[in-house]
């Protein structure tokens, strides 16, 4: 039996899991429109592939990952490109991201699917396919895939981890794909496993889902790996990639780290499969199962389309009178849809319509009184009621040195606070203010750096013409005297003279522009000397020459101004 | 906060068998007084009533202020002084979760240096006095009459061990003066005893946690047992000191204060060793009777720094130095 560690602190939520768990996951119906955002990953932002009016198939390409963290985006059913225009994002912001809408035409034609061989082929090829099917952690952080398949250069691999832990109340999606597509899920971690080589594969599902345990259980079996189906104790956030890894494995990773700097690396359930849909049939993801629940008449798991909208999409649960909202996510860390308009995506895992009764407003903030029941609950052990003051008190360096990096956005600190502040909203606060401050400071870095070239460049040139100009005046007068000399010996002997006297006079010509550089000097210099001795009173006057005098006479001084150095003629 | 008003119930039962009811008087002068002050201070910064009355702070605070001045105070001592705590040492700071000290200390503190004659005159124990008598000493219907009131036992102890100066021994004291009872002052240990008992309760239910209490008990005891080994005729036991004075009110439901106190588990702990070890050194050393008001508010000085540098390792930092 595997040994199990634990984490600090954590939270029991009411799971709310039961509602949605007992229908099987249902295929939602093609919707009117898709919206389908461009940018649906960390990294890089696809650029469209597609024009509008044009006809597309399922599974094409529409936008092409650019970068090497960043993924691709495939049309999720055919259609017509109606628009490629900015929609509303899901994200609490309501802010709009470049989305292709797709007006489906009903036939669901695929392009050709080539399923490969990943066993025969190179790893780095795999990734690239991986990369190329849109292959994204479906757990929620949406970090492409095939930047996590590399296994440190230094550090031996010992653990891969797979998360079908699922600890937030209320969704279930990863359960009932578990309970339902098993084996696909176990051979997409086979994928994982041959490509970082890991000496154990670990996969940790929370105990509250006997089901899917005995499921991947029996899939292991069938399949013939030897993957460790590990049930782990229920206590949100259990699910958190650092948790599970700390739970399964006692390895704690740091912020400052990378999970492979430890010898471990964990994907989502859902990203397994996935994968194992993009290699063994070629399918990019274009859809993903997401649980409808809440305040609906018929809540569900749904495998969507992405870029479903959210109206046409909860339409499926038949919403009940008193809803007054959509969460995305669960209710610890999701945030409230903006519209319902928004498009599900490839972090949508669930959809919580949500009621005055179901959610009930908060009641106001207290004061913190350092109670420290936040800290007691912090899995990354941090101080949250630090981190509290110094986010309002807007000491952004202070947070920093109480680690906000660290900080997972678990909302098990606003869970429990007794004064009911929304902690965590505070944390997200700051770590935007310290990374639009980042932004700016690296904007005016870089416009520094733009100006002292600028300035470098335009002395140079100066410098440049200086010298230009001088080579021009030289040549012009060494021309001159030659001209002169030609006039001069114009009956004489006219052979050698001008051959002769042009270097010559090419040397005066340099001393004349010398001696006007020195004569330009001294003008400057007594324009820039003092003043100050034009409004003193007779007597000062005679104070100054009788010291002047003095001074002369001890031959510190020369006694009157030096004449002005005589001009050599040109 | 309401759970910290009941866990003060077992000690305010004592108290009242010991010395009377009449501290369910004050108690409620305290408690009117505050939330008076609270509500006032509350409109003047314009913040929300109800809520913040609701909270029980203000209350706790009173609660606090009445069980650590002397039972037959004058009415307006107990007034001043609850004042002053929530005025001056709570709101003027920023009100709840912003005050550096604790607020009822500040009011200890504040009265024991303005008033310290009044502030040291505790009722004998034992004295039949009719409530009625009682409550008319505290509204000043009554005169205040030596033979009514007198000093602690701390302050009896300490006062003899220096005016005698080496004449009688801590054991002969304890045997012969009244008001000491068992292995304290008498009635004092059932009293203390009732806030050992709440304090455990709070303990037990999660409110406080062991390190400031435990910390403060193991601070007094072991600076109290090493001078008593060194010269048991000079210094008392440290079960004396522990049910003594204010000592196991410190010890729960004081040095626990969250707001003014340490938050990190080490600097709870250090905050709580060095709050008994200063009130051992003030009560035996020092000019006052008794130390707990003042060793727990030079410990709230220190409070931010020990907490800045006891921050615990958090997460996967935890190897590195």
């Amino acid at each position: 039996m595997l040994q199990l560690f634990k984490f600090k602190g954590g939270v029991k939520p009411q799971t709310n899991k039961t509602q949605s768990v007992a229908a099987p996951i249902g295929v939602a119906p093609l919707p009117s429109r898709l919206f389908v955002p461009l940018h649906q990953s960390i990294g890089g932002t696809p650029r469209p592939l597609v024009q509008t009016g044009e006809r597309v198939l399922k599974g094409q390409l529409i936008g092409a990952a650019d970068g090497w963290i960043s993924s691709a985006v495939h049309a999720p059913t055919s259609g017509t490109v109606r628009a490629i225009a900015e929609h509303v994002a899901a994200h609490p912001s309501g802010l709009t991201t470049l989305s292709v809408e797709i007006e489906p035409d009903g036939r669901d034609e695929w392009i050709a699917r080539t399923p490969i061989d990943h066993g025969a082929m190179a790893p780095e090829a795999v990734r690239e396919r991986l990369r190329e099917a849109g292959v994204v952690g479906l757990g929620g952080a949406v970090f492409p895939t095939h930047g996590k398949l590399t296994a440190s250069k230094t550090v031996p691999m010992e653990e891969l981890v797979i998360n079908g832990a699922e600890c937030e109340p209320y969704i279930t999606c990863d359960d009932l794909l578990m309970r339902e597509r098993a084996e696909e899920v176990i051979r997409g971690v086979g994928v994982f496993r041959d490509l970082l080589q890991p000496k154990r594969v670990l996969i940790g599902i929370e105990d509250n889902k006997p089901e899917a345990v005995a499921a991947l259980q029996a899939a292991v079996a069938r399949l013939g790996e030897d993957f460790a189906v590990v049930a782990v104790p229920t206590l949100y956030p259990a699910g958190g990639a650092k948790q599970l890894i700390r739970v399964l494995t006692g390895k704690e990773v740091p912020s400052t780290k990378r999970s492979t700097d430890l010898g471990v690396q964990c994907f989502n359930v859902a990203t397994a499969y996935t994968a194992w849909r993009a290699v063994a049939h070629g399918e990019p993801v274009v859809s993903r199962i997401v649980t409808l629940t809440g305040n609906v008449e018929r809540p569900r798991n749904w495998e969507a389309l992405l870029g479903t909208p959210l109206s046409e999409f909860v339409a499926l649960g038949a919403p009940k009178p008193d809803t007054d909202g959509y969460l995305m996510g669960g209710p610890m860390m999701g945030f409230a849809m903006p519209g319902m308009d928004a498009p599900l995506v490839k972090a949508t895992n669930c959809i919580i319509a949500s009621s005055p009764t179901l959610f009930p407003p908060k009641a106001p903030e207290m004061p913190c009184i350092r109670c420290g029941e936040c800290a007691k609950v912090c899995p990354h052990e941090l101080q949250p009621f630090e981190l509290y003051w110094f986010s309002r008190a807007k000491n952004f360096g202070k947070t920093q040195e109480y680690h906000i990096f660290d900080c997972i956005e678990c909302g098990c600190c606003s869970f429990v606070c007794p004064s009911r502040i929304p902690l965590v909203q505070y944390f997200r606060f700051a770590k935007s203010e310290i990374w639009a401050r980042e932004k700016e400071k690296n904007a005016a870095d870089q416009a520094k750096a733009r100006f002292e070239w600028k300035t470098e460049r335009d002395e140079r040139e100066k410098a440049e013409k200086a010298e230009k100009l001088a080579k021009a005046a030289a040549a012009q007068a060494a021309k001159k005297a030659a001209e002169a000399a030609a006039a001069a010996a114009a009956g004489a002997d006219a052979s050698a003279a001008p051959a002769a006297d042009a270097p010559v006079d090419a040397e005066a010509a340099k001393k004349a522009a010398i001696a006007a550089a020195l004569e330009r000097a001294r003008a400057q210099r007594e324009a820039a000397a003092p003043k100050n001795t034009e409004q003193l009173t007779p007597a000062q006057q005679r104070e100054i020459a009788a010291v002047d005098a003095l001074r002369r006479q001890a031959g510190i001084e020369p006694a009157a101004d030096p004449a002005p150095a005589e001009e050599p003629k040109p | 906060m309401l759970q910290v008003l009941a866990a003060l119930l077992p000690g305010v039962a004592a108290y009242v068998w010991i010395f009377g009811p009449v501290i369910l008087v004050q108690l409620a002068l305290a408690t009117a007084t505050a939330l008076a002050a609270e509500a006032a201070m509350l409109k003047l910064r314009e913040k929300p009533q109800a809520m913040f009355l609701a909270d029980g702070s203000a209350v706790v605070t009173a609660w606090l202020i009445a069980l650590t001045f002397p039972p037959l105070s004058p009415w307006w001592l107990i007034v001043t002084g609850t004042l002053f705590a929530i005025v001056v040492a709570k709101h003027l700071y920023g009100g709840l979760g912003q005050n550096p000290f604790n607020p009822a200390m500040v009011a200890f503190a504040v009265c024991i240096v303005s008033f310290p004659a009044l502030m040291s005159q505790w009722p004998a124990v034992g004295l039949k006095v009719a409530f009625a008598d009682q409550v008319g000493v505290v509204f000043g219907l009554l005169p205040r009459v030596d033979a009514i009131s007198g000093a602690t036992p701390l302050d009896t102890l300490k006062t003899a061990l220096k005016l005698e100066d080496g004449q009688f021994s801590v054991a002969q004291l304890l045997a012969n003066q009244d008001v000491f009872g068992f292995f304290a002052g008498r009635g004092w240990e059932w009293v203390a005893g009732g806030y050992l008992l709440g304090g455990l309760w709070l303990w037990q239910r999660g409110i406080v946690t062991w390190h400031a209490p435990l910390g403060f008990i193991a601070g007094l005891s072991l600076l109290a047992g090493g001078l008593w080994l060194y010269n048991p005729a000079q210094f008392a036991n440290p079960l004396f000191h522990l049910f003594s004075g204010g000592a196991m009110l410190g010890a729960w439901f004081i040095v626990t204060d969250p707001v003014s106190g340490c938050t990190t588990p080490r600097g709870k702990l250090i905050f709580g060793v060095a709050a008994g070890v200063l009130a051992y050194v003030i009560r035996v050393f020092g000019g006052y009777p008794d130390g707990v008001a003042f060793a727990v508010l030079l410990m709230n000085l220190c409070a931010p720094l020990i907490d800045l540098y006891t921050q615990p390792a958090i997460f996967g930092m935890k190897d590195k130095s």
